[in-house]
């Protein structure tokens, strides 16, 4: 999730990528995180749909998944792809940081991290290295909403993959000496990802002033104090209490035919025990009646940078036409070198150095939508923040325009062409929409419901978004001299 | 049962046969590419590379690659930045230029219904970019508050600091992106030049994947290439034999995690030992949670999330390359386990099982670095750039197999010595003197 950030814990960037890598930055640089859990992100909010010209009317069709229910409760998902005689295999379970007990904010994405600690048949190291001599790459990642499992690897090694996967679902052993060394391992991630530079620091500062009361105000790798007292009998009862397969999702991308997978899908997971799931019932928000304001100065920040984040609709807890109108609304505001806020800051105030908006649906309550600029070196926080809300202002006053909806429009629909040349990519969109709470026929309907979004709709819904009273403005600011 | 049967499976299934039908093109205008045809999306991706790149650039001038490639799209012909913009943006065409040490590289990406004028865009950025003074100048401030943002990340600093320590005074030393001295008195007449002697025929490979017909890729390959200058004009970059050594850097920094980056002596692509180097490397550090530095540093001792090491061949050096980040306690403990891990298996080399399952992974998931159209063309340019023949993608495997116990004994001789250590260190700098006499004391 692009607001909430996805931990993949257990791989990490390499210099290389950032040596060899680094492109023009329109946007906050402070969002181009290395972790790939936000390339993730940005493949679940852009590149996630498919096309079809056989479809009626030349509207882009969503993909074409197929579905099952196997008779324990697990959902099966299958995406083919023949182009590559290689496989996408994920398992999904729908619980993430947001599900945690009070006082043990970090379990989820650390159980994560000892899911790779073995079981009766398979040791510990085990799972990586089969996988791994099997010419097969596997990882993990957590967000406030689930956690997920996946490996790629050639499509044959499919049965291979899921016998792996299943007897961990269930059969997982745990001892305090794997756990207490990964527990160290997981306080490292926490100092690499966010106590090492300030604007990891202050992004968990920020959300949390956004959430006075839901739980996607903690961080998902959790505080530090709370990670420090966990224990194995925490992460023990955690997984025996979610970790079943009628909560959990398989999603298969690839080179494969549904039917087999089903099959298979029966084999190795339908022995799976269903069990009783805790409702996922969580504490919601007060109305916001008040804006909010975290200002924090850090001598490590060289150049400051702002942000305003408003609470907004999920896909799961509101109309789909609002969200959709919020999406081509995101798209307007920030679609490249072309769009509103880069045109007016960047390219003709010149106040700001990179200015943009981001929003992602895809989260199981409300989510926010975030604008945010990075001042030119000559110009101030102050401009940056009466720019972009001259922007908002001119929306909220004039609407948005004929040409822009359209060009915002087009470019979506082509976002999901593009989306077809990723198989995992593919995998990742409905297991994170599924995880959700969000209905597989209106991932499938997207480029539809996209084309349809009108002017008006797009209007009222920036009404409703754009009040200050429900937002959190974020100034991150060098040490005063 | 469960294992046995794994064992099975893992003897019992073939691995599979790569095909991919690479045609190499000649167009009438004397453009040579690489292309597969591949009608299920109905994309288009093209990859351009160009020898030259940071490496090209002088001292004084360094950024100028970069600052290239950020401004190609701002502009070009009759249309400017706002124009040229709006064009690819109307026709959901995504165009972008990199720099890298040594390359200068270019990506198309288009519907294939847009392709001729994506094709267009992409010849015009290549042949007549405007380097419009107000572009330059956006692109500049932008590139600046990067560059000064850098100055307080320890994965930049200590990065940078280790190629100014391998490479003082070559072109390998100067950042690519530049320095908050240099790129300021970059102008539009700096790029323009830079443009007229990088951005050539001859040092120039491209590679095209997607839904277009041969005829029609012809067509638009001439158009877009065929009036660029037959030669570039680059400066000779001196060769490296070998890198220099031991020596350390220490960076001081209130952070909480120290960040290490070290390294020595790589191989160049086409050294005899380069495969031999590469399964070598995957085993101290390339494999992911398979490598011996992941089990001793990370999963024995908690002392890192992140920990690995990479080959780099650049064109006139080869590197190899390390990092990690752990505590500031921890700092010099995790610089001996990278030090006796150097020793282990430069004097011991590597293990039977270890040697297979190498050659396992790295043969079995080759297929998974073709599986999408950008990263075909990404291959196919990159084979290309290395002088590859299309053969490779049959005859890799047989290379990587070939590699016995002994080339990897003799490679880790001839590379992994932890006396000769290249290293660098982001850290509290309460701690400097303590670390220094520790690192002395070695």
């Amino acid at each position: 999730m692009h607001a909430f950030f996805v931990f993949s814990s257990r791989n990490t960037c390499k210099l290389a990528e950032r040596f060899f890598y680094k492109k023009k930055q329109t946007g906050d640089i402070m969002n181009r995180s290395q972790s790939a859990g936000f390339i993730l992100s940005l493949i679940l909010v852009f590149g996630c749909f498919s096309y079809s010209l056989s479809a009626a009317e030349e509207i882009p069709t969503l993909f074409n998944p197929k579905t099952t229910m196997l008779e324990n409760g697990m959902q099966v998902v299958v995406i083919e792809d023949h182009r590559a005689p290689i496989v996408t295999h994920m398992v999904w379970y729908k619980v993430g940081a947001a599900d945690e007990p009070a006082g043990k904010s970090g379990i989820a994405h650390f159980l994560e991290h000892l899911m790779f600690k073995g079981t009766a048949k398979i040791g510990s190291g085990e799972f990586s290295r089969i996988v791994a001599e099997n010419g097969g790459q596997d990882n993990a990642f957590t967000s406030q909403d689930y956690t997920a499992y996946f490996q790629n690897a050639s499509a044959d090694k499919l049965p291979l993959l899921m016998e792996l996967e299943a007897d961990r679902m269930q059969g997982l052993l745990l001892d305090d000496d794997a756990v207490g060394a990964e527990l160290q391992v997981v306080l490292e991630e926490r100092s690499q990802r966010t106590d090492n530079n300030p604007s990891g620091l202050f992004r968990e500062q920020w959300i949390a002033a956004q959430y006075l009361a839901h739980p996607y105000g903690t961080p998902v790798i959790g505080w530090r104090n709370e990670i420090e007292k966990l224990t194995t009998q925490d992460a023990i009862d955690w997984y025996k209490t979610y970790y079943a397969p009628n909560n959990a999702i398989l999603v298969v991308a690839g080179d494969v035919e549904a039917e087999t997978v089903f099959q298979l899908a029966r084999k190795y997971y339908g022995p799976q025990k269903p069990m009783e799931i805790p409702p996922r019932i969580r504490v919601q928000e007060p109305p916001q009646l008040a804006k909010r304001v975290v200002e924090m100065r850090d001598e490590r920040v060289r150049e400051p940078s702002w942000r305003q984040s408003f609470l907004a609709p999920s896909a799961r807890t509101a109309d789909v036409k609002e969200v959709r109108a919020l999406e081509v609304l995101n798209e307007i505001l920030s679609g490249g070198p072309t769009s509103r806020l880069y045109s007016a800051l960047v390219r003709d105030q010149k106040v700001a150095a990179g200015a943009g908006s981001y929003y992602d649906a895809t989260s199981y309550d409300p989510s926010i939508f975030v604008v945010y600029g990075t001042p030119a070196s000559d110009a101030t926080i102050d401009q940056v923040e009466a720019g972009i809300w001259e922007i908002l202002q001119d929306i909220l006053n004039n609407g948005v325009g004929d040409d822009e909806l359209q060009s915002a429009k087009n470019r979506l629909l082509a976002s999901a062409i593009y989306a077809r040349d990723s198989v995992s990519g593919a995998a990742n969109i409905f297991g994170a929409a599924l995880t959700s709470g969000e209905k597989i026929e209106n991932i499938v309907n997207w480029p539809r419901q996209i084309t349809e979004v009108t002017k008006e709709e797009i209007n009222r819904a920036a009404r409703k978004l754009f009040d200050e009273k429900s937002s959190v403005v974020g100034k991150l600011l060098p040490e005063e001299k | 049962m469960l294992a046995n049967c794994l064992f099975l499976l893992i003897l019992a299934l073939p691995s599979h046969a790569l095909s991919l039908e690479i045609k190499e093109i000649q167009t009438p205008g004397g453009i040579k590419a690489w292309f597969v045809e591949e009608k299920t999306i109905p994309i288009l991706n093209m990859e351009v590379i160009w020898k030259g790149g940071g490496s090209a650039v002088a001292k004084e001038k360094s950024g100028l690659a970069r600052l290239m490639a950020a401004t190609l799209d701002e502009g070009a012909g009759d249309l400017d930045s706002k124009a040229f913009q709006k064009k690819l943006s109307d026709l959901s065409v995504s165009l972008s230029f990199d720099a890298g040490k040594d390359t200068f590289r270019g990506s198309l990406k288009t519907l294939s219904k847009n392709a001729e004028q994506a094709f267009e865009l992409f010849g015009l950025a290549v042949n007549a970019p405007r380097f419009d003074e107000e572009a330059v100048e956006r692109i500049k401030g932008q590139l600046l508050v990067g560059l000064n943002r850098q100055l307080s990340d320890p994965n930049d600093l200590a990065g940078d600091a280790w190629f100014e320590l391998a490479f003082s005074g070559h072109p390998y030393a100067i950042p690519t992106e530049g320095t908050l001295e240099t790129v300021p008195n970059l102008t539009p007449a700096d790029l323009k030049s830079f443009q007229k002697n990088q951005l050539a025929r001859d040092n120039m490979v491209i590679a095209v994947i997607g839904d277009i017909s041969e005829a029609d890729l012809v067509q638009y390959l001439d158009a877009a290439f065929a009036s660029l200058p037959a030669k570039a004009s680059l400066p000779k970059v001196e060769r490296v034999k070998k890198l220099g050594g031991p020596a350390n850097k220490i960076i001081p920094m209130d952070i909480p995690q120290s960040v290490i980056v070290f390294g020595g002596d790589g191989v160049l692509r086409d050294d005899p030992d380069y495969y031999a180097a590469y399964v070598l490397n995957y085993i101290l550090g390339g494999g992911g949670f398979e490598s011996r530095l992941y089990r001793e540093i990370r999963e024995k001792r908690g002392l890192v999330y992140s920990v690995y090491s990479y080959l780099s061949p650049f064109e006139e050096a080869g590197v190899h390359l390390g990092g990690l980040g752990t505590g500031e306690k921890t700092t010099i403990e995790a610089i001996e386990l990278i030090r006796s891990e150097l020793t282990k298996i430069r004097q011991n080399g590597v293990t039977e099982r270890e040697l297979e399952a190498a050659k396992k992974y790295l043969n079995g998931s080759f297929a998974l670095r073709l599986s999408s159209n950008a990263r075909i063309a990404g291959i196919m340019a990159s084979m290309q750039f290395s002088n590859l023949s299309m053969d490779y993608l049959d005859e890799r495997s047989a290379l990587i197999n070939a590699v016995s116990l002994e080339d990897i004994k003799r490679v880790a001789k001839r590379l992994m010595d932890p006396d000769r250590l290249l290293l660098t260190i982001v850290g509290k700098g309460e701690n400097q003197a303590e670390w220094e006499e520790a690192l002395k004391n070695f």
